[in-house]
C-alpha cells in the first residue's frame, strides 16, 4: 500500500511540530509587535539575571490584540507590546490590558508618556518632525506643521498613506490641540501640497526627497537613524536634514512603543519585573538605541546618532489623546482626500 | 433503505464542510448588525474607489494571467522550438515568488530613486521632471506585477488542456479548411474554455485577496479598506461588511463561470487519444517564440530572483545563523501537512458533491471555497472567533462539573492554523480535483457500480489513479501557497514558532527591503521543488 509511508512522514512532521511546545514553571508570555531582532537579545539577558523563560509571538499589533480578545480569560499571555500609543489605546478600550500600579515604573516614565490609568506605559519614544533638503528650503521657511498647509509647499511635499497609524496619530494629535474641523482644512491643503500620490514607507519619502521628488518629506526619527546606519543609504540619508517644528508652540507631535500587561496574565508578577526590568538604565540604553529611538526615562542619553539631529521640544500632550482620536482622525483624511 | 445510508454520507461532508465554512459564515453573519454609520462615512468618501479599484485590479490581473498563460501554454503544447523543454517547466517558475515580493523588488528597481531611473537621469543629465517614466507603484503596476505571478495558473491548466485535445481534432478542422489561427479561435480555444476560465478564476481570486501589492503601492482596495475601517476606525462590524461585499462580487463571479458551462459537458475521453504531433517552426520563427516565451520567466521570476540575490548576498553571513534551518523546517512541513489535508478534504467534498447533486452538500463548500478571495487575516480572525468561544465553553463546562480549567485547547494551536489554511486554500485544492472529476465520465461510475463496487471503492480503483495527476498538482499548489503566506501565519502561529514569510514580513515591515531578501528568497528556493515536481506531473499525465 501506498498510503502507509505517506501516514508516515504527516505523523512525523505532525509531532516534530507540536514538540515546540515546552512548560515551564516561571516563564512570562510575550505577544510583541515589536520584531524579535529589536527585543529578542533584552529578553534573553532578563532570562539569565532572573531565570524566568520568556516566550515570544511577534506579529502585528491590531491582530495580536484581536488574538488576545477572543482568547479571553484563557489567554496564556502576561504582556502585549506595541509600536505606537494608538494600539495600546486601543487594546484598553477593548480590555485586554490591566492596570498596574507600580512606583519604579511611575517614576521612570514621563506622566504624559504613559496611561493615566496605568495599562500602558512608553517604553521608547520617536519623533515626527519635518525633513527638508538644503538648498532647496531654506530652516527660516519652515516654522510649523500648520504652515505645510500653506500655497508655498505646492507640489513639494512627500508624505506616505493615511492607511499608517503615525499619519493618524498625527492628525489626531491636531485634532487635540485645534480641533476637527481645522484639522480638516489644514489636512485640505497639505494635500493639495503632495508632490506625488502617497506610496511607500517612511524611507521611501525619505529617498523621494533625497532624489529631487519633493523637497520636504514627513518621517519618524528611527527610519532617518536606521538609514543613517545603514551603508548603503548613508549617502540618501545625508541628504535631508531634520526641522523641530512648532518649537516655540505645542512642540514636535511624538509617539512611543510601549506595553502594558495582559488583563488575564497567569504571570502577572513576573510580567511587572519584566516591564521594570525595561526601564533600566543599561535596558533602555540597548532597547531605545537598537532601533534608533529616544529612551523614556530622562537622564539615560539617547544615541549620537540622535543627538546630532539636535534637541526639541516634545509635544506634551498625553498620548492617550492619541487614541482616543484615532477614528475621527481616519474620518478627517478620508474627508480630506488623503489616500 | 438508501436514505440511511445516503445521510451518513452527507453528514460526513457536512460537519467538516461546515467547520470550514465557518469564518466564511462568520463574516457574512455581520451583514445582519450592520454598523450603519460607518458605511454611511464609507459611502460618502472612499467606497466607490475601494469598488472601482479592486474591480479593475481583479479583472485586469484576470486579463492579464490569460493573456500571458493562453500565449505560452499554446506555443508550448503545438510547437517545436528552440529551448520548448525546458522553457515548460521554467514557465511555471514565478509561481514561487509571492506578489508582495515581486512588488518590493520592481520598487526598488524602477523607483524614481532606484538604480535604473537615477542612471538614466545621470547618463542624460536629467532631472526629476523632466521625462516621463512609468509609475511601478500605480494600479497599473499592481496589475502587471499580480498578472505575472499568477499568469502559471492559467499556463498550467490551459497547457494540459491543449495537450489533451487530440490530434484528430486539429487534422478535422483542417479537412473542413480551417487556417491554424482559425483552429486556435474556433476549435482549441472554445473547448479549453473551462480551463481557462477555472485558471483565470484562481488568479482574480487572488488579486481581490492581495494585500501586501496594494497596500505597499498605496492603492486603495476592499483589503485595505477592511483593515483601515476594522483597526483605524475600530469598527469590526464594518470592515466585516466590507469583507462580505467583496466575498459577494467573487460569489458572482463563481456563479458566472458556472453558469457559462451550463450546458457543455466536457469529458475526458476514455482511451488515449493519438496527441497531435508538436509542428516545427522555421527557424527565425523559433526565435521569435523562444524569446516570447521566456519574457514572462525573465519578468516574473529571474529578474526579481537576482535583484534578491544581489540585496541578499552582502548579509547573508550575518543572517545564516543555525535559526536559519529551523525556519525553513517549519515552512516546509507546515506547508506539506496543510497541503495534504486540503487536498484529502477536497477530494471528499469534490466526491460528495458528485454523488450528491443536492444543495445541502454543495452549499457548504461553495461557501467554504470563498475563502480564497477573502484576505488571510480576515479568515484568521473567523478562526480565531469561534475556536476561541469553544475554548472558553469548554473551559467553564470542565470547571463546572471537574473543577479543572482546560484553558486553550484550540486556539494558538497548530490545529487553529491549519484550519485556516484550509479555509483559506481549499479552491485551490477544490478547483484541481473538481476539474480532474469532471472529465471522467459519471458512465464509468455507474460501470464499476453496476460491477458491485461500492462508493468508497469507485474512489479507490477509478477515480484515485485516473485524478493522480490533478491530486498532485493540488498538492503542490496549496504546498506552495502556505509558503507564501503571511497574515494568518503571523496571527494564529503557537509561541517561539516562527516560518520564512513570518521573517520575510518582520524585516520587510521595518523597511528593511534588504535584510528581508535573504528568507524571501528562501521561501522562492523551497518553493521551487514542488513547482519543478509539479512540471514532471504535468508532463507524465500527457501520456507520452
Amino acid at each position: 500500500m501506498r498510503i502507509k509511508p505517506t501516514l508516515l512522514v504527516i505523523s512525523a512532521l505532525a509531532s516534530a511540530l507540536l514538540g515546540a511546545a515546552s512548560a515551564f514553571a516561571d516563564e512570562v508570555n510575550i505577544y510583541s509587535a515589536r520584531q524579535e531582532e529589536l527585543i529578542k537579545p533584552l529578553l534573553d539577558k532578563f532570562s539569565d539575571q532572573t531565570g524566568i523563560k520568556v516566550n515570544l509571538i511577534t506579529g502585528k499589533p491590531d491582530e495580536l490584540i484581536s488574538r488576545l480578545a477572543s482568547e479571553g480569560r484563557n489567554s496564556p499571555a502576561d504582556i502585549l507590546i506595541s509600536t505606537d500609543v494608538g494600539r495600546l489605546y486601543r487594546a484598553k478600550q477593548q480590555g485586554v490590558l490591566q492596570s498596574i500600579d507600580s512606583e519604579k515604573l511611575t517614576t521612570a516614565i514621563p506622566e504624559q508618556l504613559r496611561d493615566p490609568a496605568g495599562q500602558w506605559y512608553g517604553l521608547t519614544m520617536r519623533a515626527r518632525p519635518i525633513m527638508y533638503i538644503p538648498g532647496k528650503v531654506k530652516p527660516e521657511e519652515l516654522s510649523t506643521y500648520a504652515d505645510l498647509a500653506s500655497p508655498k509647499w505646492r507640489g513639494r511635499i512627500c508624505i506616505r498613506s493615511s492607511d499608517n497609524i503615525y499619519n493618524q496619530s498625527m492628525v489626531a494629535g491636531l485634532i487635540a490641540h485645534e480641533g476637527a474641523a481645522a484639522a480638516e482644512q489644514w489636512a485640505k491643503g497639505l494635500v493639495a501640497n503632495f508632490a506625488r500620490p502617497p506610496r511607500g514607507g517612511d524611507r521611501d519619502q525619505i529617498s523621494a526627497a533625497a532624489s529631487g521628488v519633493c523637497d520636504i518629506a514627513i518621517a519618524n526619527t528611527y527610519y532617518l537613524g536606521g538609514m543613517l546606519a545603514d551603508d548603503e543609504q548613508r549617502s540618501v540619508a545625508e541628504k535631508v536634514k531634520v526641522f523641530w517644528p512648532d518649537q516655540q508652540g505645542n512642540g514636535v507631535h511624538v509617539n512611543i512603543s510601549g506595553a502594558g500587561v495582559a488583563a488575564y496574565a497567569p504571570n502577572k508578577d513576573n510580567a511587572v519585573r519584566l516591564l521594570e526590568y525595561m526601564v533600566t538604565e543599561q535596558a533602555q540604553q540597548w532597547y531605545a538605541e537598537t532601533n534608533h529611538e529616544y529612551p523614556v526615562v530622562t537622564g539615560v542619553q539617547a544615541s549620537d546618532l540622535l543627538q546630532n539631529m539636535g534637541d526639541f521640544k516634545a509635544d506634551k500632550l498625553n498620548l492617550d489623546k492619541l487614541g482616543e482620536l484615532n477614528a475621527e482622525a481616519i474620518r478627517v483624511m478620508d474627508r480630506a482626500g488623503w489616500r | 433503505m438508501l436514505p440511511i445510508k445516503a445521510d451518513i454520507w452527507r453528514w460526513s461532508v457536512l460537519i467538516p464542510a461546515l467547520l470550514l465554512a465557518m469564518p466564511v459564515l462568520v463574516v457574512f453573519g455581520s451583514v445582519l448588525s450592520p454598523d450603519i454609520e460607518v458605511w454611511r462615512h464609507l459611502r460618502q468618501t472612499v467606497l466607490a474607489d475601494y469598488i472601482i479599484n479592486s474591480l479593475i485590479l481583479a479583472f485586469g490581473t484576470g486579463a492579464g494571467a490569460l493573456l500571458i498563460g493562453t500565449g505560452t501554454a499554446w506555443l508550448v503544447s503545438q510547437y517545436q522550438f528552440f529551448g520548448r523543454r525546458v522553457l515548460q517547466w521554467l514557465l511555471l517558475l514565478p509561481l514561487a515568488m509571492p506578489a508582495y515580493i515581486i512588488a518590493y523588488t520592481y520598487t526598488g528597481m524602477l523607483d524614481f530613486a532606484g538604480p535604473v531611473q537615477s542612471n538614466i537621469r545621470e547618463y542624460f543629465g536629467w532631472s526629476y521632471g523632466d521625462y516621463w517614466f512609468p509609475e511601478i507603484r500605480s494600479l497599473g503596476g499592481a496589475i502587471l506585477m499580480l498578472s505575472l505571478v499568477l499568469y502559471p495558473y492559467v499556463y498550467m491548466l490551459a497547457r494540459s488542456a491543449f495537450r489533451e485535445q487530440s490530434g484528430s481534432m486539429l487534422e478535422a478542422s483542417r479537412t473542413l479548411g480551417f487556417s491554424p489561427r482559425q483552429h486556435f479561435w474556433k476549435v482549441a480555444l472554445p473547448l479549453a474554455r473551462p480551463a481557462l476560465l477555472t485558471g483565470v478564476a484562481l488568479a482574480m481570486m487572488e488579486a481581490f485577496a492581495d494585500y501586501g501589492t496594494v497596500q505597499y503601492f498605496g492603492i486603495a482596495t476592499f483589503t485595505t479598506g477592511i483593515f483601515r475601517t476594522w483597526f483605524g476606525m475600530g469598527s469590526q462590524q464594518g470592515a466585516a461588511q466590507l469583507a462580505a461585499l467583496l466575498s459577494s462580487f467573487v460569489l458572482l463571479l463563481l456563479v458566472l463561470e458556472q453558469w457559462s458551462r451550463r450546458k457543455i459537458r466536457y469529458f475526458y475521453q476514455g482511451q488515449r487519444q493519438q496527441i497531435s504531433p508538436l509542428r516545427t517552426l522555421a527557424p527565425a520563427r523559433q526565435l521569435l517564440v523562444t524569446s516570447l516565451c521566456l519574457l514572462p520567466v525573465l519578468l516574473g521570476f529571474i529578474v526579481p530572483a537576482i535583484q534578491l540575490l544581489n540585496w541578499a548576498w552582502p548579509n547573508a553571513a550575518v543572517l545564516l545563523t543555525a535559526d536559519f534551518g529551523k525556519l525553513v523546517w517549519n515552512s516546509f512541513s507546515l506547508a506539506a501537512l496543510a497541503a495534504v489535508l486540503s487536498v484529502v478534504l477536497a477530494l471528499l467534498f469534490g466526491y460528495a458533491s458528485r454523488l450528491r447533486r443536492d444543495p445541502l452538500v454543495r452549499l457548504p463548500v461553495r461557501l467554504a471555497a470563498l475563502g480564497y478571495a477573502i484576505p488571510g487575516t480576515v479568515i484568521a480572525i473567523g478562526v480565531m472567533i469561534p475556536l476561541a468561544w469553544a475554548d472558553r465553553n469548554i473551559d467553564l463546562l470542565a470547571e463546572q462539573w471537574f473543577g479543572v480549567r482546560t484553558g486553550l485547547l484550540f486556539s494558538g494551536t497548530l490545529f487553529a492554523l491549519l484550519l485556516a489554511y484550509s479555509v483559506r486554500f481549499l479552491a485551490v485544492s477544490l478547483h484541481s480535483v473538481e476539474a480532474g472529476l469532471e472529465r471522467i465520465k459519471p458512465s464509468m461510475d455507474n460501470a464499476a457500480r453496476s460491477l458491485g463496487a461500492s462508493p468508497l471503492q469507485v474512489l479507490r480503483r477509478v477515480h484515485v489513479p485516473l485524478l493522480r495527476g490533478s491530486v498532485l498538482t493540488a498538492l503542490m499548489l496549496v504546498f506552495v501557497d502556505v509558503l507564501k503566506e503571511l497574515p494568518a501565519t503571523l496571527i494564529l502561529r503557537p509561541f517561539n514558532f516562527n516560518t520564512l514569510a513570518v521573517r520575510t514580513y518582520e524585516l520587510a515591515s521595518d523597511e528593511r527591503l534588504a535584510d528581508a531578501a535573504l528568507p524571501a528568497l528562501a521561501i522562492v528556493c523551497v518553493s521551487i521543488i514542488p513547482v519543478i515536481l509539479l512540471s514532471r506531473t504535468l508532463d507524465a499525465s500527457r501520456g507520452s
